[in-house]
């Protein structure tokens, strides 16, 4: 929980001795409110000051590690709604690996997702982890599992295994890379003890929000702080709703046994019901999702969604500045300017790709606004663009003299032209959905 | 320390809006379908009622859209040209809830099909199914208001929902809505406020506030759905925190939306890293619609069968787990 500057400030010795490096108790306290400080700055502060900022500055929800490098890191969020302020760690995104089926398939599994990979905004996107789950009779198949898994990729691993011994024996194989491990009965403390000795993560299981808070409080008190929660009811809306419940009350009410991430383990019927419940989970509060099978569409699918959902929707996702070819254009095909704001250019070249014609898009620099909130923020005037096209040497590579600018800013025209000697500026359509019947009936080059 | 819940009572309830019309009032639909009426987020029944489900439509086009996706071609072959038909398999085959007539084809540059030929395929498809429909136009504005005109007039006393209104053009077509007995859609580009104003303009009109529907404006997956799905979440919230000119049941695009991008269409030639493209252009548009269905979504109008099926029986799911609390 929050706590505002004047709470603090009644903590704090009020001498405005100045020790911490700021004048006056009280702004040394709004310092602290606004996370611009830390309380050891104060030599003199109580226990108590220490005790109670420790508490309110700790996360609603533990930010839980999973993985030695290059951890995948969940939890660690704030609010309830995205546009409170943002979803801060994006879930991790992984396929099952179950070990009754033959090493070969299973060898096969682990190398296709292992390579697979997709751009998207610049960003890499790749599956997070393996959930292994032995479901074989055999001890030795859990721990080959885990021996392929390590030795042919660098995916998190979490166990699922109901036997002791062979967990155990999983564990020593993997030794400081954090897994986590699955647990689907009630927690007890050889659980415990095992998660300390590995540096694991625990996975806990209920069928109810009750059953789940015990196990959690259970752990905690033994010292398992790296937790994370699973309710398992087998209905999306019970999901959903409990999600919600176990969100609400660690953000609001700081109720410590679910301030911790959440896990689903995606049971469907087929694909499109993967996709279905993978999606809206992902919306509402799931940090860990696991698939049943390996398929890319998928997977481009669900890291689209959670792109999305975990912008910050304070800063709008920027494209690299530059002349973007669509097609296969030559130095003679048409060209249109745009914004660098990431939606922007992806709709707009993609209805240029839609047209089907080749073309060179400039995206110009605008601080990834929009085009009519860059126009009226005076970042995307007829100045500014035609400094780019100089800065980004547009005249050296294109020798078309004709370049269309969205309709919308058909005010830049004449400054445009004005800066661009030589170029003819043409007003294209204001809504880039009617680039494809704009190209058919204007002389673009 | 004991659990126990945190609830979240609110002052607000969303309007229910009905759409369509049976005999006894004045229509010809077998049944009506009844949006809205929550009283909290959606699908929390631990905290709130929600008398009405959300509810799935599929779109039929009196022009088969330029780029409608091979993947639908294929399941439609025998019946896109006829919309009466293909509303039909949508509703018998499909599940679908209600109908949706695109009349895209009316726009100037799109065919410019009279209103009069719009009047016809709207009739055509009220006679081959007894759903309720939904009719859908575009943003040529001159066009489209003659072309609105009419059609209220044929569908007289069915209740249709007309889609859309918008700030800049909605008292012809709001007008037509309230002299032949339609449900109309308050389209609003992304935007809480302009949401409001509109609905307000149409309040202003003597526009009765459970005959509106709200479109917030559906971005699809990939392609800016984010600003659709916070904007919902605050309009819904905003409702249910009692502002009554926020307080009423959305409609969203999640097939229209999806079949226009890229992911829905481009072959695995081009783009292997993304998969099957049949698979691919269902998952965006089921992807796209359960996303916005806990943002708020009443009404989804739908392309692709397998969405459909998958979003509907989620749907259904979720609202058996009221049982549960």
């Amino acid at each position: 929980m929050a706590l505002s500057g004047l709470d603090i400030f009644k903590l704090l010795p009020k001498t405005n001795c100045g020790d911490c490096g700021v004048p006056t108790c009280m702004a040394f306290a709004m310092k602290l409110a606004q996370k611009q400080a830390e309380l050891s700055q104060c030599p003199h502060a109580s226990e108590e000051a220490t005790a109670t900022l420790g508490a309110a500055s700790e996360p609603p929800i533990r930010l839980v590690k999973l993985g030695g490098t290059d951890p995948l890191e969940i939890g660690n969020e704030t609010v309830m709604f995205r546009h409170e302020k943002t979803f801060f760690n994006q879930p991790g995104i992984g396929v099952e690996l179950r070990t009754s089926r033959d090493a070969d398939h299973i060898l096969t599994v682990i190398k296709e997702i292992e390579a697979y990979s997709v751009e998207r905004v610049g960003e890499e996107l790749k599956a997070d982890f393996f959930l292994i789950t032995h479901d074989s009779d055999k001890a030795e198949d859990f721990t080959n599992t885990i021996e392929l898994a390590k030795t042919n990729s660098s995916k998190k691993l979490i166990l699922d295994c109901s036997d002791p011994a062979a967990l155990r024996a999983g564990l020593e194989l993997i030794k400081d890379v954090r897994p986590a491990i699955l647990l689907q009965n009630e927690v007890v403390d050889d659980d415990i003890d095992l998660a300390k000795a590995f540096s694991a993560s625990l996975i806990l299981t209920g069928d109810s929000l009750d059953a789940l808070a015990g196990q959690a409080e259970k752990a905690r008190e033994a010292g398992a702080n790296d937790l994370i929660l699973r309710i398992d009811t087998g209905n999306l809306g019970s999901e959903l709703q409990d999600n919600t419940i176990m969100r609400r009350s660690a953000v609001h009410n700081n109720y410590k046994p679910f301030g911790f991430p959440l896990f689903t383990y995606v049971n469907a019927e087929d694909g499109f019901d993967a996709v279905a419940r993978a999606s809206l989970l992902l919306c509402k509060y799931d940090s860990i999702i696991v698939l049943p099978s390996f398929d890319k569409a998928m997977l481009y699918t669900l890291f689209t969604l959670r792109q999305n959902i975990y912008t910050d929707p304070q800063k709008p996702i920027q494209v690299d500045a530059r002349i973007y070819p669509i097609g296969e254009p030559t130095p003679e095909s048409p060209v249109f300017v745009t914004t660098n704001f990431s939606l922007t250019y992806f709709i707009v070249s993609g209805e240029i790709e839609n047209s089907g014609i080749s073309a060179h898009l400039v995206v110009a620099e605008a601080e990834g606004q929009s085009v009519l909130t860059a126009w009226a923020a005076g970042k995307f005037v007829g100045e500014t663009v035609a400094k780019f096209f100089k800065d980004a040497k547009v005249e050296d590579e294109i020798k078309t003299r004709k370049v269309i600018i969205p309709g919308f800013v058909a005010q830049i025209q004449g400054d445009l032209e004005d800066g661009l000697p030589g170029w003819e500026v043409i007003v294209g359509p204001q809504e880039a959905s009617d680039i494809p019947s704009f190209v058919k009936n204007v002389e673009l080059t | 320390m004991a659990f126990e819940i945190p609830k979240q009572t609110n002052a607000g309830k969303i309007i229910e809006v009905t759409i369509g019309a049976t005999g006894e009032a004045g229509g010809t639909r077998a049944n009506t379908v009844t949006i809205g009426g929550s009283t909290s987020l959606p699908f929390h029944f631990f905290e709130g009622d929600h008398p009405h489900r959300p509810v799935v439509a599929m779109e039929v086009f009196d022009k088969v859209p330029p780029k409608y996706p091979d993947s639908l071609t294929d399941r439609f072959r025998d019946v896109i040209e006829t919309p009466g038909d293909m509303a039909k398999k949508c509703v018998e085959e499909f599940g679908a809830e209600l109908i949706s007539v695109s009349l895209e084809g009316t726009h100037p540059e799109k065919g410019d099909r009279t209103a009069a030929e719009a009047a016809d395929t709207v009739r055509a498809v009220l006679e081959s199914v007894s759903v309720p429909v939904i009719i859908t136009g575009h943003s040529h504005f001159e066009k489209i208001n003659e072309v609105m005109k009419k059609v209220c007039e044929a569908a007289a006393g069915e209740n249709c929902l007309i889609n859309y209104v918008e700030t800049d053009n909605y008292k012809t077509i709001a007008a037509a809505c309230m002299a032949y007995g339609h449900t109309v859609v308050a389209q609003s580009p992304i935007d809480v406020n302009l949401a409001k104003q509109l609905n307000i303009l149409l309040s202003d009109m003597e526009f009765p506030r459970e005959r509106i529907v709200m479109d917030p404006l559906t971005s699809t997956l990939g392609y800016g759905i984010e600003y659709t799905y916070s904007i919902m979440e605050r309009i819904r919230n905003d409702g249910l925190a009692g502002d009554e000119m926020l307080a009423l049941p959305m409609l969203v695009n999640p097939g229209s939306e999806s079949m226009r991008v890229k992911e829905a269409r481009a072959p695995e030639k081009d783009y292997p890293e993304w998969g099957a493209p049949d698979l691919r252009g269902a998952y965006w548009e089921i992807s796209t619609a359960m996303s916005l269905l806990a943002a708020g979504a009443d009404l989804l109008v739908m392309h692709h069968p397998e969405a459909l099926r998958v979003v509907r029986k989620s749907i259904i799911e979720m609202c058996e787990s009221k049982e549960r609390v």
